[in-house]
């Protein structure tokens, strides 16, 4: 018999969840008889990509899918317009959402860290509370970084110096501090790697966010951005146009300019060829891959970094029964690694699941769109659109010729519907 | 009614049953848009949404995006995105916006 003091918790609730009455509970509360459960998704990652799978599996299904979204962090926070943090328009606060409107479609959000997948058993385990069965599973990790490729930042105590900032949060916050602790004429240092890697245009709407930052509050002082491509990866004439524009004299970009070590004694770049850049602020985005519950999982397919999927499901090529999006993903031909395509991929993945779970086969003919905003300054905004369609020949999706394309030139207009499709894709994300 | 909007309609139809075969095609397709428009096209504000909106009236300003005859304000991105889509699709995708609840 159970104590009456006894406290009914999480690992209680989860334990009963395989009877069909338990979560129905908490589902839409539309009609009157809940529908049978066919199965339960676990969905790993609570961004982008996680959240709107866990909310279109829940909408799709109606209610029959039971759906587990784990997420190591208590809100939601975005890294699309957390750039703007650091040029002082906006506080992460603003880009913070919390996961009460996802309990509200029924899904079961769970804080806490997946440490390993158990492939045959289907299983996960988790930091805090007890292992999971799944009948299908969703990936969607983002990125984790390659320290090991910039030298001294293999060191965790370096990278509380040297941050990336590139997954929004108390990092984007910390970064911010330090340019506003720097002194006016110092110079902020940004490394961006070879593609790909997660939002082509993001680094160069960071610079623009910096530059905006000191033309204000720190006249004298510089951006340098050492990039490791050939040219500016994304909306390259856009962003020129702006550093020959409104930042003329602010902002000096290097392409191949690859940083393979820091310097922490003088804070600088350490370039592969070239003498080192010396930083008052030094923000490196290193090379990137899946996000490590990926690799122990065994998606990666590519190049040790990304995961192999068909289009038609976002099923893993190495694990069928797991699905994986986002930026982990092994890039279609221009598919971008955007929060917006994460998205995308999740409805795919969502419809697919649905279908395979009643037996079915998933729609042969799927499409993705993308539209990536980025601010040039407070206001200012260019875009770049594309459209990719599944081609059955080449089994992986492809832009549709004649579609897709940049602003012509950055407006506040554009700047509107930035804002825009913030609301609407948190909302469409998150309930 | 116009013979252009019998004939939008017409290929409605026939583009819906004959999606019989994809039978969520109009939805998976409309839920695309819904980044910018909305969940179920119930935009959040800022953009305008897409539910319960008349099916032609949709497959009229979209054929006007796609050839260009639509510019102006609006079209920062439509026209770009719009090109992606064959009349088929635009139609599976009017169809479902014009059977959503329109916003109170």
């Amino acid at each position: 018999m159970q104590s009456s003091n006894r406290r009914f918790d999480r690992r209680d609730f989860l334990r009963g969840a395989g009877a069909a009455g338990a979560l129905a509970i908490t589902g839409c509360a539309t009609t009157a008889a809940p529908p049978a459960k066919v199965g339960r998704v676990i969905v790993i990652g609570g961004g982008y990509g996680g959240a709107t799978a866990a909310k279109y599996l829940r909408m799709w299904s109606e209610g029959a899918i039971e759906v587990f979204m784990i997420e190591m962090n208590r809100s939601f926070v975005s890294c699309p317009l957390s750039n703007l943090v650091l040029g002082g328009s906006r506080k992460i606060e603003d880009l913070t959402v919390g996961y009460a409107g996802l309990r509200e479609y029924g899904v079961q959000v769970i804080n806490d860290e997946v440490t390993k997948v158990n492939v045959d058993k289907k299983t996960v385990e988790l930091k805090k509370i007890q292992d999971l069965a799944y009948d299908r599973l969703i990936v969607s990790p983002g990125v984790d970084f390659m320290f090991d490729q910039v030298g001294a930042l293999k060191d965790p105590k370096a990278r509380e110096r040297v941050l990336h900032a590139w997954k929004a949060g108390p990092e984007t916050v910390a970064l911010r501090q330090q340019l506003e602790a720097m002194r006016d004429g110092g110079v902020y240092v940004l490394a961006i790697p070879r593609a790909p890697y997660r939002c082509p245009p993001g680094p160069y709407e960071r610079a623009c966010q910096v530059a905006h930052y000191f033309k204000q509050s720190k006249p004298k002082s510089k951006v340098i951005i050492l990039d490791a491509n050939e040219d500016v990866t994304s909306k390259a004439g856009l962003f020129k146009a702006q550093w020959n524009g409104q930042y003329k004299g602010l902002i000096e970009y290097r392409n191949n300019s690859e940083v393979k070590d820091v310097n922490l004694a003088t804070l600088s770049a350490v370039l592969d060829v070239g003498a080192d850049v010396k930083a008052d602020v030094l923000n490196v985005l290193p090379p990137m891959r899946a996000g490590d519950i990926a690799q122990q999982a065994g998606l990666v397919t590519a190049n040790n970094r990304w995961c192999g999927v068909d289009w038609l499901s976002m099923e893993s090529v190495a694990r069928p029964g797991i699905h994986v999006l986002g930026d982990a993903t092994l890039s279609a031909p221009a598919m971008p690694k955007s929060g917006h395509m994460a998205n995308q991929h999740a409805k795919v993945a969502a419809a697919a699941i649905v279908e395979l779970m009643n037996g079915r086969t998933p729609s042969p003919a799927p499409m993705m769109a993308n539209t990536c905003y980025s601010f040039v300054d407070d206001r200012n905004v260019v875009h770049v659109a594309s459209v990719h369609a599944y081609d059955p020949k080449d089994k992986t999706m492809k832009t549709v010729p004649g579609s897709g394309g940049l602003s012509t030139a950055a407006s506040e207009l554009e700047g509107a519907y930035a804002n825009a499709w913030a609301k609407n894709i948190w909302h469409d994300m998150l309930g | 009614m116009r013979l252009v909007q019998i004939l939008a309609l017409a290929l409605a139809f026939v583009a819906a049953s004959a999606a019989g075969q994809d039978r969520h095609q109009g939805r998976n397709l409309a839920a695309q848009c819904a980044n910018c428009h909305g969940t179920n096209g119930h935009s959040q504000g800022g953009i305008p949404g897409l539910a319960g909106q008349a099916q032609a009236g949709m497959i009229a300003q979209m054929n006007a995006f796609k050839s260009g005859q639509r510019s102006g304000p609006a079209a920062t991105v439509m026209h770009q995105i719009a090109k992606g889509y064959t009349d088929e699709q635009i139609a599976l995708m009017a169809a479902f916006f014009a059977a959503q609840k329109p916003a109170k």
